[in-house]
């Protein structure tokens, strides 16, 4: 065995350790140069091993807490967690941890607390077999208890088309017809707040945000009354509405007339915060989508834009059909578009990608309208049918959940927020039909209630008024406003050249003499190419300021004679 | 279709209304996500009313205690009772408060020309004073008869006496004056005199952890320290500009902050003096007084400038800044022992009474009110670097003198960064370095 004779500075005290290891076994074994820092992991590891262990002798004791599903904890989620890979100094680094843990913290607290929900979600259970479509609206009746078989109504009005709309927390109902009726009433006691006849037609309806406001799109001008159907305002600016949607979280009512201008009011301060022209044709073909807030619209192209009130173009558009389109409708977390052509054909669009339909259905005929419900189930108007599809986005449906015929054709059908209603407007009046599971069943009391008081609803227009959102901040992206401004090239150079107090080349813009022989192109393109070539030199040399490094490194560590086998870095020139 | 079960939302409204007129209304929660669209434009909105709310509350004057019939020179904070200052004029009245009901509780002459400096004995029994007189002067704090008016024991010091710091434990006090003297109540010659070549020292101050410590501000620009059981003074730093007091950090015991004479404050380590752990600047004139927040976050000073500011410890601007138009120059500063006021002493007669964070209740809290403004707290957090945001919450109105001064000052310092940097790209490479801000005011240590 050779064994050193003295310990000269080259020799590591882990050398011997190895040669040893090498003989004695097929073992690899490396040789790890301990550092303070690996010292320091180690430690850190042995106190979180302790932990863990003395953890696991009490497990075994006591149980602790019940364990969440992972499917309730992912519907809480507020993303995926950063691992403060980035982070270079511990304090950092554990200060990220901490906050880290109280988003899981959370998180898990919200998914517990589900267990004090009070009520569950409504559902149909036939016999293995049997199929829910064969479940009609009678037989429902007959099943469920009286109060919610009262739900199942009929309302036969003479005024032609009606369209119908819910209020927010499902509790008002709001018919308009084109010959001029419109009546608002509280649809679970039937009581009726106005009634009246505008003596014009009324393309459309929406309620604002409480519901003693009314807004009422007739033929000429945008009317807006009081639940007892006073005229509170005429609102010239918009003329000649089609569609309407109301945009609850920014107090915005949004609509798109014959010519195809688009308006946005502001109905908290009455003033029109975007007003533009969409050059996409006539269309009446429109939505909300209720994640972001901007305006799904579909036109006789088959394309469907989505729009902002900010930007005069659309934030996106896609072709969704060959055909022009006759509805659209997007779900209420955002996910899901459903669009349907003349083609007769209705596809499933995930709206946050946008390339290609997740789903492609055939149906019998054009549907007339299309809505999502709270539990995503999708309603579609085929002419005198509703057919009602569960679970139809993410797989498809190869039958519909429930089908309800009825003698008169469709104009439009709302879902109920928080019930099991599906309200239809149809040629002859109204008509409203359960279908079980559709809606949400618990309410947050503080966003919508259907119980709300009188003083209830005053408080919570007050709280909802203070927290309106501004019209600027309606994006593709809603939690844009949450994510780090990272500055532009541009940015960065001037707060370099800030910091080194350089002074900005002074750049003369007018021209000395003309340059009579050549032709304005040409000059243009000769300015545009040496801007744009100063504007590249100036970035190269921000780049390599940028690059510059900050302070000069430290000495090397010196290793004697030995110096010269310490590998050299090249320098650029 | 026989055998079909059907279950649909039937909500009993008895469930969900109240039962009596009494009663509390009933507010069911669900925390789903898909319930509360738009949430982090929501929170933007929440956010911005919050800190516009707290710029809208920031009412920090609470009073003045008025009496005195001429410039408040000092003040004492009583160390256990919280309604308890004592402060003394430049006439030579010592006055003590009651800063609950703002009345003066009593009055005395105390010293023939100024009251330099008033500490009370850790016990609070006693209060000591030190004037222009060359006496120092123990009081009772408790006056039960009218012999207790009088001082209970007079010190005649050979020199000037114009500081005086109490030790935490032991029953000594030290004064400065030509010399920093170390006294025992019960004798009348010091029992030790520190001297190093320094013809005046103006501001003493014991260290309230390492209570055998203790820190000098001398009139040669110098921070001097000493160690009570040695013999001599221990180290020395000298400033640019002469440093007008000092405070120690209460919660670290090796942290001091002085007040300095170039509008600056600068936190020292006292086992790193060479150069200043921070450097806080704002105040647009001399910096008078200094003093620290019981938390030792915090430390609110007193400027020539007719301004007091709020300084995190930890950081290099002001938090926040007071100021009213009748309030003349500072002479003195103290931060309430529950962390909750400031007082302020001017030139102008007067005792000022402030909200230590501008825009707090005053009062109990209900549960309710507490959670919300925890929750607007954390959102301004978590927004606060939203530059509209951050807008509002820096926004202070000043006087515009002191508007004029920031701007004047502010086009020195980039007149002098502009040449400095004008002067390195024009020499050679390595010749003008870059020396940091924190060692510029630094000129020496001595040991």
């Amino acid at each position: 065995m050779k064994v050193p004779k003295k310990n000269r500075y080259f020799h590591n005290k882990n050398d011997e350790k190895q040669d040893n290891a090498d003989k004695s076994a097929d073992v690899e074994v490396y040789n790890v140069k301990i550092t303070p820092r690996i010292l320091k992991k180690q430690k850190y590891k042995e106190v979180k091993n302790i932990g863990k262990v003395l953890r696991k002798e009490k497990k075994g004791k006591f149980p602790g807490k019940a364990p969440i599903d992972p499917k309730t904890l992912e519907r809480y989620s507020r993303g995926e967690g950063l691992e403060g890979k980035g982070l270079t100094h511990p304090l950092h680094a554990l200060k990220w941890q901490k906050k880290e843990r109280k988003f899981n913290y959370a998180q898990e607290q919200a998914a517990r607390a589900e267990i004090l929900l009070p009520e569950d979600q409504g559902l149909i259970e036939v016999e293995e077999g049997g199929k829910t479509t064969a479940v009609s609206q009678k037989i429902i009746a007959e099943n469920v208890d009286i109060a919610a078989a009262t739900k199942i109504f009929e309302l036969n009005l003479d005024f032609g088309p009606y369209r119908a709309k819910y209020s927010r927390n499902g509790r008002h109902l709001l018919l308009g017809s084109k010959k001029g009726h419109l009546a608002a009433f509280d649809w679970v006691t039937k009581k009726l707040h106005c009634e009246i006849n505008v003596m014009e037609s009324i393309h459309d309806i929406s309620w604002l945000h409480v519901e003693t406001m009314i807004a009422a799109a007739q033929k000429e001008w945008l009317y807006i009354y009081d639940n007892t159907g006073t005229e509170l305002h005429c609102v010239k600016k918009m003329d000649k509405i089609l569609r309407m949607e109301f945009l609850p979280y920014h107090f915005l009512l949004a609509a798109v007339n014959e010519y195809g201008f688009m308006s946005w009011l502001d109905i908290s301060i009455g003033e029109i915060v975007g007003h533009y022209n969409n050059r996409m044709g006539r269309t009446s073909v429109m939505t909300q989508n209720p994640y972001n807030a901007t305006i799904c619209l579909g036109n006789s192209k088959g394309v469907v834009s989505l729009w902002s009130p900010n930007v005069r173009q659309p934030l996106a558009k896609i072709l969704c059909h060959k055909t022009p389109l006759t509805a659209i409708a997007v779900d209420n977390r955002g996910m899901y578009m459903a669009t349907s052509g003349v083609d007769r054909s209705m596809k499933i669009w995930d709206i946050r990608n946008l390339d290609g339909p997740l789903q492609h259905y055939k149906l019998r005929s054009a549907p007339v309208d299309l809505e999502f419900s709270q539990k995503d189930m999708l309603a579609v108007g085929l002419g005198e049918v509703v057919e009602i599809y569960n679970n139809c986005c993410s797989q498809t449906a190869e039958k519909p959940y429930l089908r309800h015929r009825m003698a008169k054709s469709i104009s439009n059908f709302k879902f109920c927020p928080y019930e099991d209603v599906l309200g239809i407007g149809t040629s002859t009046g109204f008509s409203s039909i359960i279908v079980p599971g559709s809606g949400e069943p618990n309410f947050d009391a503080l966003e919508s209630n259907p119980f709300q008081t009188k003083k209830q609803r005053k408080e919570a227009e007050v709280k909802a008024l203070l927290e309106k959102i501004p019209a600027e901040l309606i994006t593709l992206n809603p939690f844009d406003v949450m994510e780090v401004d990272v500055p532009s090239m541009q940015e960065q150079m001037e707060a370099r050249k800030k910091l080194l107090h350089l002074k900005p080349k002074n750049i003369d813009i007018t021209p000395r003499h003309k340059n009579k022989g050549k032709t304005t192109i040409a000059r243009k393109k000769i300015i545009k190419s040496s801007t744009r070539k100063e504007f590249i030199d100036q970035a190269i040399e921000a780049k390599k300021l940028l690059d510059m490094p900050e302070k000069q490194t430290a000495p090397k560590k010196s290793f004697g004679v030995l110096d010269r086998f310490v590998p050299k870095t090249k320098s650029k020139k | 279709m026989s055998n079909v079960k059907i279950k649909v939302i039937s909500r009993n409204p008895e469930d969900y209304l109240r039962s009596t007129k009494r009663d509390i209304h009933k507010i069911p929660r669900n925390y789903d996500p898909s319930l509360h669209p738009l949430e982090a434009p929501r929170e933007y909105v929440r956010a911005l009313n919050a800190v516009k709310l707290e710029r809208v509350f920031a009412k920090p004057f609470i009073g003045n205690l008025d009496g005195h019939r001429d410039g408040v020179s000092t003040m004492a904070k009583h160390p256990s009772k919280l309604a308890v200052l004592a402060s003394g004029a430049f006439d030579g009245e010592i006055r003590i408060w009651d800063l609950a009901i703002r009345k003066c509780s009593r009055n005395f002459v105390a010293h023939e020309g100024w009251v330099r400096a008033i500490c009370y004995a850790p016990n609070g029994e006693t209060f000591t004073s030190v004037g222009d007189d060359k006496t120092i002067k123990t009081w009772k704090s408790q006056v039960q008869s009218p012999e207790d008016e009088e001082p209970l024991n007079t010190l005649l010091s050979m020199s000037v006496v114009s500081g005086i710091t109490y030790h935490r434990v032991k029953p000594i006090f030290a004064t400065c004056g030509e010399h920093c003297q170390l006294w025992e109540n019960t004798r009348n010659e010091p029992v030790k005199v520190f001297k190093w070549g320094v013809d005046s020292l103006h501001h003493v101050a014991f260290n309230q952890i390492e209570n055998n410590l203790l820190a000098s501000c001398a009139s040669d620009r110098s921070i001097i320290l000493y160690d009570c059981r040695e013999s001599g003074p221990l180290r020395k730093v000298v400033m640019e500009l002469r440093s007008n007091a000092l405070s120690w950090n209460p919660m670290e015991a090796f942290i001091f902050t002085v007040a300095n004479e170039d509008y600056n404050l600068y936190t020292f380590d006292v086992r790193k003096l060479n150069q200043p752990v921070n450097i806080h600047m704002d105040h647009t004139s001399a910096v008078i007084d200094v003093d620290y927040s019981p938390t030792g976050r915090e430390f609110v000073a007193g400027s020539y400038d007719k301004t007091v500011r709020i300084f995190e410890s930890l950081k290099g601007h002001s938090r926040d800044v007071y100021h009213t138009k009748r309030m003349q120059r500072l002479t003195c500063v103290k931060w309430s022992l529950d962390n909750k006021y400031i007082l302020t002493g001017s030139d102008e007669m007067n005792i000022r009474m402030w909200k230590a964070r501008a825009s707090e209740k005053l009062g109990v809290l209900k549960p309710r009110e507490r959670t919300a403004l925890h929750y607007a707290d954390a959102l301004k957090e978590k927004f606060g670097n939203h530059p509209q945001i951050k807008r509002i919450a820096r926004h202070r109105h000043v006087p515009k003198h002191i508007l004029n001064a920031q701007k004047e000052l502010r086009t020195i310092r980039e007149k002098t960064k502009r040449k400095e940097s004008n002067r390195r790209i024009h020499s050679k490479p390595g010749s003008v370095p870059h020396v940091p801000e924190r060692k510029k005011h630094v000129v020496k240590e001595d040991e």
